[in-house]
């Protein structure tokens, strides 16, 4: 294990980080809970937790409008996060950050309002086929009610599209390639800044899932050149039910709202109803204010920290982990990409992945079983589900052993 | 411990189940499948003059869900369609409720430690959901073909 501590990230207290987390503190069937469920949902740092409280014990009122003192504290601090937002993605300006509840929000307005305007039959969107069905899905229904086409790039046997099919599936009739920054099942951390500038090419746009990238690497939307980006916050540490859209004013500016209601209005008469400015024109009704400062919250505690040295000691967990697992007999990784993410997607030979799941769990194990919204993926491995374990930054090289250890407890019992 | 979940029994049944095939001349066939953990499972049943008479499944799936599969097909062969219903009910009971272990159930009490494990009981319940949907088209027979 000393061999692990390497130069980069010698500074880096993980001791200290889990004092932060006030729910790793607990025994799970009498064992230390290890939690490897991030890709899932990350756990929430005492900031955050103390932001949300804070919000409901002090702050409370609704935003926008109010004359009085706590809708102004309130208002001041959910605007905050827009613009701790816009620098955590080096967005231009905070107009182009749109509060969501999560990714699938996300993907979903723009499929929603760009889609209506700019698809039409025979046109044609790109997916791949490792993503996430709230990537799928959302322009599978748009397609279906434009007559436009589906088209998806395909991935090698170590969980890598092959931008060789990818340059032909780009073409005059392509008008958006939808894809993740890093896959939840694989791990795979996928070449967007390439995949952004060969879509360009053929004049089409880019909405990148990001779901699994912000909490784990530097986003810069400007130097990826991206036209939507799309994060949830409780994947970065943060509250569930809120997540943020960036997307290029241009764009934004030329798109229709999402959904109709109050705060994204100008002017409302029954002849006729003129919009609010960007970024309101998106924000129907009342949002979730507790929400948006959590999330506030979480990205101070990410760049607190500093996304590059979180990023350093999770690919040092994965190298850790990739050598730990793959010494256990039977056990075969899904997904082993040369760029990865911290995820350890594995199947072993003639043991479903719920009893790994339950035997892990009995150890205080948490992991995730079953087809992690990606059965494309699934489908292409050939495995009707696998078993994930996902780091974060508290994860140590002491729970890998854990798992590693609790394995071969599974094996045991099915062997 | 994780043991009074996975009992002896239940290991044996998952590692070399009883009954596992296809039957050609079942008249009654239904499919079960949970969206969960993506388990399928096939069931076929020969039911002549109420009783059935032989019991056979195919799927893959957890350890769980295989052993529960091959139990129930055991102990379904010589029921009519009404024990057959009953069995369901206690051995639903079994998983679900506090109830005291019903002397019906036989080799099925090893199911009995699923009761504290929530999220397994979907897979304990595939094969006799699957039961119950093979008994219920009863007046309208699943052809062969």
């Amino acid at each position: 294990m000393s061999a692990l501590i390497s130069a980069v990230t010698a500074g880096f207290d993980v001791e200290r980080i889990r004092e932060d987390f006030p729910v790793l503190k607990q025994k799970v069937h009498g064992k230390p809970l290890v939690y490897m469920d991030s890709a899932a949902t990350a756990q929430k740092p005492q900031a955050v937790i103390d932001a949300i409280r804070r919000f409901y014990e002090v702050d409370c009122a609704n935003i926008h409008r109010g004359v009085h003192e706590l809708s102004q504290r309130s208002t001041v601090a959910y605007e905050e996060t827009r613009g701790k937002a816009r620098r955590f993605l080096n967005a231009r300006t905070r107009n182009e950050l749109i509060f969501v509840r999560g990714t699938t929000e996300g993907i979903n307005l723009v499929a929603s309002s760009w889609g209506r305007g700019n698809v039409g039959a025979g046109d044609e969107i790109v997916v791949s086929a490792m993503e996430h069905h709230s990537n799928i899905v959302p322009w599978q229904m748009l397609c279906e009610e434009k007559g436009a086409k589906l088209r998806v790039i395909p991935i090698n046997d170590r969980g890598e599209l092959l931008l060789e099919e990818y340059e032909k599936l780009l073409g005059p009739r392509t008008r958006m390639v939808a894809v993740a920054h890093i896959s939840n099942a694989l791990g795979t951390v996928n070449p967007v800044r390439q995949i952004i500038e060969m879509a360009h090419r053929a004049g089409a746009l880019t909405l990148i899932d990001g779901a699994q990238a912000a909490p784990h690497m530097k986003v810069d939307v400007q130097l990826l050149d991206a036209d939507f980006y799309t994060f949830s916050g409780h994947k970065v540490y943060g509250p569930t039910g809120i997540g943020i859209l960036y997307g290029k004013s241009k764009l934004l500016n030329a798109m229709p709202p999402y959904q109709g209601g109050g705060d994204m209005i100008r002017t409302v008469t029954f002849e006729k109803t003129t919009y609010n400015e960007l970024p309101y024109k998106f924000e129907a009704g009342t949002p979730n204010i507790a929400g948006g400062i959590g999330l506030g919250a979480a990205l101070d505690y990410v760049t607190g920290i500093g996304i590059d040295r979180i990023a350093a000691w999770e690919q040092e967990l994965l190298a850790y982990g990739t050598e730990a697992l793959s010494r256990i007999p039977g056990l075969r990784l899904i997904g082993t990409a040369r760029e990865k993410a911290a995820v350890l997607s594995f199947v072993i030979e003639g043991i479903h992945p719920h009893d790994i799941g339950t035997v892990l769990d009995r150890q205080g194990i948490a992991v995730r079983t079953g087809h992690h919204c990606a059965q494309p993926v699934m489908d292409r491995f050939g495995v009707p589900a696998t078993t994930r374990a996902s780091l974060a930054l508290y994860n140590t090289p002491g729970e890998i052993d854990a798992l590693a250890a609790g394995i071969q407890k599974v094996k045991e019992i099915f062997s | 411990m994780v043991h009074d979940l996975y009992q002896e029994t239940i290991l044996d049944h998952s590692k070399r189940p009883r009954n596992c095939h296809p039957m050609q001349d079942a008249n009654r066939k239904a499919e079960g499948y949970n969206p969960l953990c993506g388990d399928k499972l096939k069931l076929f049943l020969k039911l002549e003059d109420n009783i059935v008479t032989d019991a056979s499944f195919e799927g893959s799936g957890c350890a769980i869900s295989t052993a529960s599969a091959s139990l129930m097909t055991e102990s379904l062969k010589g029921k009519t369609r009404e024990e057959a219903l009953k069995l369901l009910d206690r051995f639903h009971d079994l998983l679900t409720t506090d109830s005291p272990v019903s002397n019906d159930l036989g080799k099925l009490v090893v199911f009995c430690g699923v009761r504290d494990y929530p999220a397994r009981v979907k897979c304990a319940t595939l094969a006799w959901h699957t039961l119950k949907s093979a008994l219920n088209n009863a007046e309208e027979p699943v052809t062969t073909e």
